[in-house]
């Protein structure tokens, strides 16, 4: 049976797409500022950066509204709960975005230490599992969620090796030093905005399943 | 007692329990817009120094408050807390016990309810009311629905017919009895026969619906019809609820009045009295840590 407050959650629900497609677009963005040397495209996420936290604010309030007001159970009152959660998460890849976006405007007159490969390659794996996270909460898929997961040691991985590799660059010409640093937290930030997409695939493992599965084997890197 | 500073017609006590007394205060409102639905009358029913007794018993007092007009209020509070008095002197259907008498004032639309050159019966017409228990008569739905048009000596079969279509569609039981409306009223569940006696109370296009306690005795289906019903109805009519379901009156309800001991603790937005009460007794009540 329709309720006349249903309405409310699919207006969550939109919210939370909406802030999903901003957090990517974000993302591409910063990415697009670090290899095209883009200074404007810096500044334009630093600038958007408000419309995921005004997005995260306006989903919080809708949710606990929604709680105090509606009283849900079983998967709505899930909904709202993961609602929260997700919104959180996917504030904090804004956060990384503009981090990303930060350094990339210190990097657009410094002389490049490499060309950029793993990073690049990093953004795209992130970006990807934070659209099929998305994309696994926004159509019910809990084998998609489960992918995603798996997929955080790859990035973990090309973390750790661009880490070693730019330390290699540290030591090989301490003139390096700023740009390989800037480079290692971009990295991190890329690593990180991974997590926050396994954070969401895990929330919509709960969403489907009603169980926690998180620090579990079923969810472990492969 | 202050006023919000958000809105002039809530009221509430500054701070816990340490409220000045209710009577005190005049209300001050004004015309509001109502979205889509245009401007509406924010002192619609009004309660003026309001008090109320049985005998020598009193139940209600000092009672100063503005229900809007086209809006769901509800009213909430224990057991003898006086909402259901306050809700049945609207349509002055308290007058019909002995030894009832009040001070202050009640108006409706500006008009007061105890003006004596009032008929009380049409006073009555204007108000429709929906009981606890359903109560339709030993008649067909048919005239069940039409029973007050009858009354009012409309008979083209045409009007009525038209009367009953429309009053069921607005009441969402047309289509579950279209093809029976000739049985009779009892043959109906128990959901079905509370939207019939809806489907009354609308047919005579009153402006006020009142209801008391209207889903305490449905499952949970038939209290979500009657629900989704009320959020549909004040579109075009001004609902005041009683309930004793805190769920409810925050799910149905625009604006929320919690009454204690005959006395308005505090009145405000709904969402404002269950998201972030005001007054300690409001928030033990509804928390469900008291009364």
């Amino acid at each position: 049976m329709k309720r006349f407050f249903d309405e409310e959650l699919n207006t969550l629900r939109s919210h939370l797409s909406l802030m999903g497609e901003k957090a990517v677009e974000q993302l591409r963005t910063a990415m697009t500022a670090l290899i095209d040397r883009d200074a404007e495209a810096a500044q334009t996420v630093r600038r958007e950066d408000d419309i995921l936290d005004d997005l995260e604010v306006k989903i919080d309030d809708e949710a606990i509204r929604y709680v105090g007001l509606r009283g849900p159970v079983a998967r709505d009152l899930r909904l709202v709960v993961v609602g929260m959660k997700a919104s959180h998460d996917l504030e904090r890849v804004g956060d990384e975005a503009n981090n990303i976006a930060k350094r990339a405007l210190r990097l657009v007159d410094e002389k490049p230490i490499k060309e950029y490969v793993d990073i690049p390659r990093m953004a795209e794996m992130a970006i990807e599992m934070l659209r099929e996270a998305l994309h696994a909460l926004f159509e019910g898929d809990e084998e998609k969620a489960v992918a995603v997961c798996r997929r955080d040691g790859e990035v973990d991985k090309i973390n750790k090796q661009l880490y070693r590799e730019l330390i290699g660059y540290i030591a090989e010409d301490p003139a390096n030093t700023t740009v390989a640093i800037e480079l290692m937290f971009i990295s991190k930030s890329l690593e990180r905005i991974a997590d926050h997409a396994t954070n969401i695939a895990e929330e919509v493992i709960f969403l489907l399943r009603g169980k926690d599965v998180r620090h579990t084997p079923e969810v472990s890197p492969e | 007692m202050t006023q919000n500073r958000d809105n002039p017609t809530e009221i509430s006590p500054p701070g816990g329990q340490q409220k000045t007394p209710i009577g005190q205060q005049k209300l001050h409102v004004e015309q509001q817009p109502l979205g889509d639905r245009g401007n509406f009358n924010a002192d619609y029913i009004s309660f003026r120094d309001y008090s109320f007794y049985y005998g020598a018993t009193q139940v209600l007092f000092d009672i100063n408050l503005a229900l809007p007009e086209r809006q769901v209020t509800a009213l909430i509070g224990p057991s003898g807390c006086g909402k259901s008095t306050l809700l049945r002197n609207i349509n002055r259907m308290n007058d019909l016990i002995d030894g009832v008498r009040h001070t202050g004032d009640l108006l409706i639309d500006g008009e007061s309810v105890y003006n004596p050159y009032l008929e009380v019966i049409s006073l009555r017409k204007r108000i429709g009311m929906v009981f606890q228990k359903s109560n339709p008569f030993p008649k067909s739905i048919y005239e069940n629905v039409i029973y007050g048009l009858r009354v009012a000596g409309r008979r083209r079969k045409s009007v009525l017919d038209e009367a009953v279509e429309s009053s069921l569609r607005r009441a969402a039981l047309w289509d579950e009895v279209k093809d029976r409306l000739h049985e009779s009223a009892f043959s109906l569940s128990g959901g079905q026969m509370q939207r019939l006696c809806i489907a009354r109370a609308i047919a005579n296009n009153p402006e006020i619906i009142l209801m008391d306690e209207p889903c305490s005795a449905l499952d949970p289906v038939a209290t979500g019809k009657i629900e989704d019903l009320i959020h549909e109805l004040k579109n075009d009519y001004t609902i005041v609820i009683v309930t004793h379901n805190m769920q409810q009156a925050a799910r149905v309800s625009d604006r929320t009045a919690f009454f204690y001991l005959g006395k308005l603790i505090e009145y405000g937005e709904t969402e404002r009295i269950f998201m972030n009460p005001e007054n300690s007794q409001t928030e033990a009540y509804v928390s469900g840590r008291f009364g």
